[in-house]
């Protein structure tokens, strides 16, 4: 996928979360709008993983543990086939096993997750089992900032590095806030870099709404033999929405039917800005 | 601690035409009984939390070094691994201290394993208070009253040398959680080589028609003293080996409830939610109100002692299960006329 159509699918994936949170009624607004690229450049670009190959012991892995931010999880796997995007209609519904924190009952999700501090463990033995077998498989675990302060994070960083985990690929959607506040008011995190480094991480750190950097930085895995690999993905949580954007209170905030109308506006814009670059490039090359 | 046991199993070899041998630890059973599937399938995995010793497990360390992981002293860590080791087709036996295991990592257990019904193997080893002396916070009287409120993970607590060997076998062939817990005291023979054992299905190793003790675990073996001290005074006794705690054989107990005028549970667990609740709750519902009593640890942190001092505080030995079996019998007579 070029990157263009990248930015735009990554608009396309802010307005599907948008109409899933509102039509279900609830879910996490801002942590799903600040990893959605990450999440657009994974599934587009990188994991050799598809719903023809979900029980090939080869195919990449994906985890999320922040899984509050499951809307961007189900909108970019029913964009991907694996199951009709109708089923999203369910989210949250009664009796429906699509809940409000990723299961693997919906196809393509490879852990159930939704209590903090459990992703990277999970994807540490992933990873063990990777290295054990010697399979060529990468395993990539996306972690919140706020859930940092879970001691299991660092007990799995040391066990990552003990083993040179050099398939782990961890990311961090260090947007900085939490449902409280900023996350350096309520559990300070830095030097966070310096920290990941300490533990024996290799760490590259992007602007994670730039498709062009994370695709880029994704490229490069491993980066270094024998170490596991940490992106620390600079984000801005609600990204995409001038209202939304950096507002701990949207946290799990449900738009309005004016906010939902006004946000889609603002993704429309953007969206004919993108087309509209593409159209006077084509015209260009035509030239 | 030994010296008691060994006179009361003496006493049984008098009692009983057949005198019980001696085996070894469970743990022992337990570490070469994994080490022989280990050696023959090597998707098994052990993981340990610096705790390779205390579960006999150094040998299995040196033999299949590829097949041992360690994460050092991080249960929550431990158990997250050996969900996503199990994810990608791994057969993951996490071994550590029954205490830390089911209360560091429940949530890790509750989410990981369970609710994403990954097949992990979870082995508590030092369960109850087999620490003795070193206190309440290496004690798990919690830990099957935690799980039983778990969905999808069975429970099983081995008796003996010959139920850990099953059930170990039966355990690296599982294909759902499962949680397994036992002491490190050498252990009674009781069952015979050939005794059928399957998960879910308790054994019946005494019928009798006024008491039957229903135990689990390390405790079946002085129940079954105790029933053979009550046999002896013409009380006839029964015993069941309830070594599976979930799914628990109701259809056993039921079974027992029916052909015996009372019941005695008997767990190194508290007796809030372990086996005798269990069994209380699955007899009343079915409309048996037969006489009964669980023994297990009260709801406070355990005196100080050895293992079998504090078991003999608490009356879970041979003599303190004679004596609430005898004081239910004549509960029942003065009671219960007819």
């Amino acid at each position: 996928m070029t990157l263009r159509n990248l930015k735009l699918r990554s608009v396309h994936y802010r307005k599907l979360i948008l109409s899933l949170i509102k039509q279900a009624g609830a879910g996490h607004t801002g942590g799903s709008l600040s990893c959605i690229d990450i999440l657009n450049v994974l599934y587009n670009q990188v994991l050799n993983v598809s719903p023809n190959n979900l029980s090939d012991p080869n195919r990449d892995r994906y985890i999320q543990s922040k899984g509050h931010s499951v809307e961007a999880l189900y909108v970019v796997l029913a964009d991907k086939g694996f199951f009709p995007a109708k089923e999203l209609e369910k989210v949250c519904g009664y009796q429906s096993h699509f809940v409000g924190h990723p299961t693997r009952k919906v196809p393509g999700i490879e852990h159930n997750t939704g209590a903090l501090g459990h992703g990277l463990s999970f994807a540490v033995g992933a990873s063990l089992a990777g290295k054990i077998d010697g399979r060529g498989h990468r395993v990539f675990v996306l972690l919140g900032d706020g859930e940092l302060a879970e001691g299991s994070n660092w007990e799995a960083s040391l066990t990552a590095a003990n083993y040179h985990l050099d398939n782990l690929v961890v990311i961090v959607d260090r947007n900085g806030l939490q449902i409280t506040g900023r996350t350096e008011e309520v559990c300070a995190l830095e030097p966070l870099e310096d920290k990941f480094k300490a533990f024996g991480y290799c760490v590259r750190s992007v602007d994670g709404h730039d498709v062009r950097e994370l695709s880029h930085v994704f490229a490069q895995v491993p980066f270094e033999p024998g170490r596991p690999n940490l992106i620390l993905a600079r984000t801005v949580k609600g990204k995409g929405i001038s209202f939304i954007e950096n507002a701990a209170d949207w946290h799990h905030h449900v738009p309005t039917d004016e906010q939902f109308m006004q946000a889609i506006r603002e993704l429309d814009e953007v969206e004919r800005l993108l087309v509209k670059d593409l159209e006077v490039t084509l015209r260009e090359d035509a030239a | 601690m030994a010296s008691a046991q060994v006179r009361e199993c003496s006493e049984r070899s008098i009692l009983d035409q057949e005198p019980m041998q001696l085996g070894r630890p469970n743990l022992d059973e337990f570490a070469e009984t994994l080490l022989a599937l280990a050696k023959n399938d090597r998707d098994i995995v052990v993981l340990t939390s610096d705790s390779r010793g205390s579960g006999k497990l150094t040998h299995f360390g040196r033999t299949l070094p590829a097949q041992m992981i360690e994460v050092g002293i991080a249960e929550q860590n431990l158990v997250g691994i050996a969900a996503g080791l199990a994810s990608s087709g791994k057969k993951p036996f996490t071994v550590s201290p029954a205490c830390f295991l089911t209360a560091r990592a429940l949530e890790q257990i509750k989410n990981d394993v369970s609710y994403a019904d990954h097949a992990v193997r979870l082995v508590g080893i030092s369960a109850g208070v087999s620490y003795g002396p070193l206190g309440s916070t290496h004690h798990s009287l919690h830990d099957l009253a935690a799980l039983r409120a778990i969905p999808n993970i069975d429970i099983v607590v081995p008796a003996d040398n010959f139920e850990t060997r099953a059930a170990i076998r039966a355990a690296a062939f599982y294909t759902r959680p499962i949680y397994i817990r036992f002491g490190k005291r050498p252990m009674y023979n009781l069952h015979r080589a050939n005794t059928p054992f399957s998960i879910g299905k308790a054994i019946t190793v005494l019928q009798g028609t006024d008491v039957t003790f229903v135990g689990t675990g390390e405790t079946v073996q002085p129940a079954f003293v105790a029933a053979l001290r009550l046999r002896q005074q013409g009380v006839s006794a029964g015993i069941i080996s309830m070594h599976t705690i979930k799914p628990l054989d109701t259809e056993a107990l039921l079974k027992a409830a029916l052909r015996t005028r009372a019941l005695v549970t008997v767990e190194e667990h508290s007796v809030n939610g372990g086996l005798g609740e269990a069994c209380a709750a699955t007899l009343l519902q079915a409309g048996a109100t037969v006489p009964f009593r669980i023994v297990g640890i009260p709801d406070e942190y355990t005196c100080t002692g050895s293992q079998a001092e504090i078991l003999g505080h608490y009356g879970i030995s041979a003599s303190g299960l004679v004596e609430a079996a005898e004081n239910l019998l004549h509960n029942e007579r003065t009671t219960c006329p007819t």
